[in-house]
């Protein structure tokens, strides 16, 4: 399976993704640069993490326009698995390939720690291969991600299955001490109305192996690779 | 063709959680403003624009705030000011 990893100016997870990929699964992975105009006949896109466009304006708000997410849209349309990883998730919110935004954190501090996430939805593309209610300790790394939504959106989200992963405690219960930037319900992590968009504000691809400090991620590419394979 | 400045104010939707302005708005509680009863922090947006007329101006800012300037999910905006230049 061919995944494409897109590089906008200021994206610095890209190679952490490619390492997860590549090295940790052995399957083939190739950037995308953000002004290129195809997509390489890639499987899977990633969106990763970084500060792109020095997240000027809004997080997300100007590497929306750039010229690949023309395609990245139409792939995503088309039914075309995309996995949009923190500043990901906010350029894939801004580009309307999924509902809501990212604001600043409710503490207005950078967080850079773990968390603990539950498997709110064990039934997408993404999240086959993990538990319903499994418990993950995956690690953010982020200044914006306070997920909001209008009430409506948030409980059509809620009801369709769309909300994929919420912060919870290490017992695995919703805490308001465990949400690390005050997102609304919680919300780590969702999917759109296809399924084949995840959205998400921790970081799988940091958490491959026991020696990143968990392999919990691994369960989201395995998924992947178990149902785009298929 | 005529040009344009125009001011924009971006700012965070009244009812979504804004806690910089609530940080701000403590600050000044405590430097004694006491009377401060809210404060929103948002952006100001000059534009430099060529158009016919002052309208086709404004009404051109007006689709890049719906566009980019803004985003609609949980931010508003206003122009504020308009200058012929």
């Amino acid at each position: 399976m061919k995944f494409g990893i897109v590089t906008f100016p200021g994206s610095n997870c890209d190679y952490d993704v490619y390492h997860a990929i590549v090295d940790e699964f052995g399957e083939e992975a190739t950037y995308l640069w953000h002004k290129d105009h195809d997509l390489a006949g890639v499987d899977v896109v990633v969106l990763p993490g970084g500060f792109s466009y020095g997240d000027y304006l809004r997080a997300g708000a100007i590497a929306r326009f750039s010229p690949i997410m023309t395609e990245v849209i139409a792939h995503a349309g088309r039914g075309g698995p995309v996995l949009a990883v923190c500043n990901g998730f906010q350029i894939a919110c801004e580009a309307g390939l999924l509902p809501g935004a990212l604001l600043r954190n409710e503490s207005l501090r950078f967080q850079s720690h773990f968390v603990h996430l539950r498997v709110e939805n064990a039934e997408t593309m993404f999240t086959g291969r993990y538990e319903p209610g499994a418990v993950l300790r995956f690690p953010i790394a982020h200044g914006e991600g306070r997920f909001t939504a209008a009430e409506d959106v948030l409980d059509r989200l809620e009801g369709e299955g769309e909300v994929v992963f919420r912060y919870v405690n290490s017992a695995g219960e919703v805490d308001p001490a465990a949400n690390p930037n005050g997102s609304m319900r919680g919300i780590a992590g969702i999917v759109n109305g296809g399924g084949n968009v995840l959205g998400l504000m921790p970081h799988p691809e940091r958490a491959v192996d026991p020696l990143l400090g968990s392999a919990d991620g691994r369960g989201v590419f395995e998924s992947l690779l178990a149902r785009v394979a298929a | 063709m005529k040009r344009f400045r125009i001011g924009v104010h971006v700012v965070p939707r009244r009812g979504i959680l804004d806690p910089q302005g609530q940080a701000v708005a403590e600050a000044l509680h405590t430097l004694g403003f006491g009377d401060v009863e809210t404060v929103h922090v948002g952006r100001h947006i000059v534009v430099d624009v060529a158009a016919p007329k002052r309208e086709a101006a404004e009404d051109s800012v007006r689709d890049m705030c719906r566009k980019l300037l803004a985003n609609p999910v949980t931010e508003d905006f206003e122009i504020a000011k308009v200058e012929a230049l």
